[in-house]
């Protein structure tokens, strides 16, 4: 039977509802082909398919022929802009900060530092294991005590509280935003490999400290990795 | 528009939301030429089109947090467009423009009649389009120069994804009688 109806006191076909959209690309791919394989076996539906890409022509050159609106709309809007009441520029939370973060990814982005972090992990494996293979059976050493050295160094208040995390696959954007929070920790850099740098709010702790709490973070259900990193 | 584009959109959305001005200047310099025409289609006036542009960009200023990504920003702008045009025409008491009213809108120039006789079908095409009824209108201009899908127009327009392609329908045997009883006859219906 063919697609197209041919009174108009006849509901139209699905097929020929579609044919607009055809004309202007829009349909989608099934649709398309759809479309497609019915235009080539009925005539009649192709004239109607010709008279609509007419249509479609005239509406494009109408509507440009409607021009463009005058620097009075835009000098308008942004008058109006500046009459708004300022928004208020309080810094953005730990959860926005990291919403944001990814918000600027792109889906394909986001998928490539995933895919980068495990071949990250990979290659450090590979680097590891070749050093040690390179370096052979280590030679028997008996720890001494250096009497030039100080026993009892005190590490002192380390500088810099930054650390690479990689999160669990299956962590879930709450939970890694609770996470944060519960660090007191920002994300501020997100492209090395899959690896998240996050940076730690408390500067006052000592390297000990600093220690346990990287050691408390790689125990968290969520958190694959976490080490330091100046 | 392609998908990059639209992407782009979202993260100027998410500035604008944060205050930035730039942000609400390159949004502008790429829409509002599409929201002016597709305001002047509705509300057929220079003056209240421009006037529906400032209207419908201040709304994305001030609700741009609250957008969801759920639509293409273009596909937001066009349904608040919309929105701005219908309640400035229900405003207006000096011109009732009401859709009933649309459809018998005179144009000023040359009627289809004369346009043939000039043998530019073309032209009686165009002057036929601008006598459909808003309903018709819009519909015509969403899916043929804004480039708007099904769904995208049901969203705008606020009606089930079946009825907007029955309108469409309905809307080119419109314009097709419209060009009929101006003696263009082009072989459908």
């Amino acid at each position: 039977m063919a697609a197209s109806k041919n009174t108009m006191q006849k509901e139209p076909s699905e097929v020929e509802l579609l044919l607009p959209w055809h004309a202007a690309g829009t349909l989608n791919a099934r649709d398309s082909r759809k479309v497609d394989e019915a235009l080539a076996r009925d005539p009649e539906l192709a004239r109607q398919y010709a008279v609509i890409r007419e249509e479609y022509a005239e509406t494009i050159d109408l509507n440009e022929s409607l021009g463009a609106p005058s620097a009075r709309a835009m000098q308008k809007l942004f008058a109006a802009i500046d009459a708004e009441p300022a928004r208020q520029s309080r810094p953005l939370s730990v959860a926005s900060r990291f919403t944001g973060f990814f918000a600027s990814l792109s889906p394909r982005t986001l998928a490539w530092s995933a895919s980068l972090g495990a071949l990250a992990l990979v290659l450090q494996a590979g680097v590891i294991g070749a050093v040690l293979m390179k370096r052979g059976p280590a030679p028997f050493e008996v720890a001494s005590l250096n009497d030039n050295e100080s026993n009892t160094r005190d590490p002192g208040p380390i500088t810099s509280l930054h650390a690479l995390v990689r999160f669990a696959p299956d962590a879930r954007l709450s939970e890694i935003t609770s996470l944060l929070d519960k660090y007191q920790a920002t994300i501020v850099d997100g492209s090395t490999g899959g690896m998240f740098r996050l940076q730690f709010a408390n500067w006052t702790m000592s390297r000990d400290e600093f220690s346990n709490l990287l050691k408390r973070l790689q125990r968290e259900k969520i958190v694959s990795l976490a080490v330091p990193t100046p | 528009m392609s998908a990059t584009q639209a992407a782009s959109d979202d993260v100027l959305i998410v500035r604008i939301a944060q205050g930035d001005r730039l942000a609400m200047q390159v949004l502008y310099g790429r829409h509002h030429v599409r929201v002016f025409r597709f305001g002047m289609r509705l509300v057929r006036d220079e003056q209240l089109a421009e006037d529906l542009i400032s209207e419908v960009f201040l709304d994305v200023w001030r609700q741009a947090g609250k957008f969801e990504g759920r639509s293409a920003v273009s596909t937001w702008l066009l349904a608040i467009t919309r929105f701005k045009a219908l309640s400035a025409l229900r405003r207006r008491k000096d011109v009732e423009l009401d859709e009933k009213a649309a459809d018998t809108i005179e144009d000023s120039s040359d009627n289809p009649e004369v346009t043939v006789q000039k043998k530019d079908t073309g032209s009686a095409l165009r002057k036929c389009l601008s006598k459909l009824t808003a309903e018709h209108r819009e519909i015509i201009d969403l899916v043929y120069y804004h480039e708007k899908s099904v769904e995208e127009v049901a969203g705008i327009v606020g009606i089930p994804e079946n009825t907007v392609k029955t309108r469409l329908f309905y809307a080119r045997k419109k314009l097709a009688e419209l060009l009929k009883e101006s003696g263009i006859e082009r072989g459908w219906p």
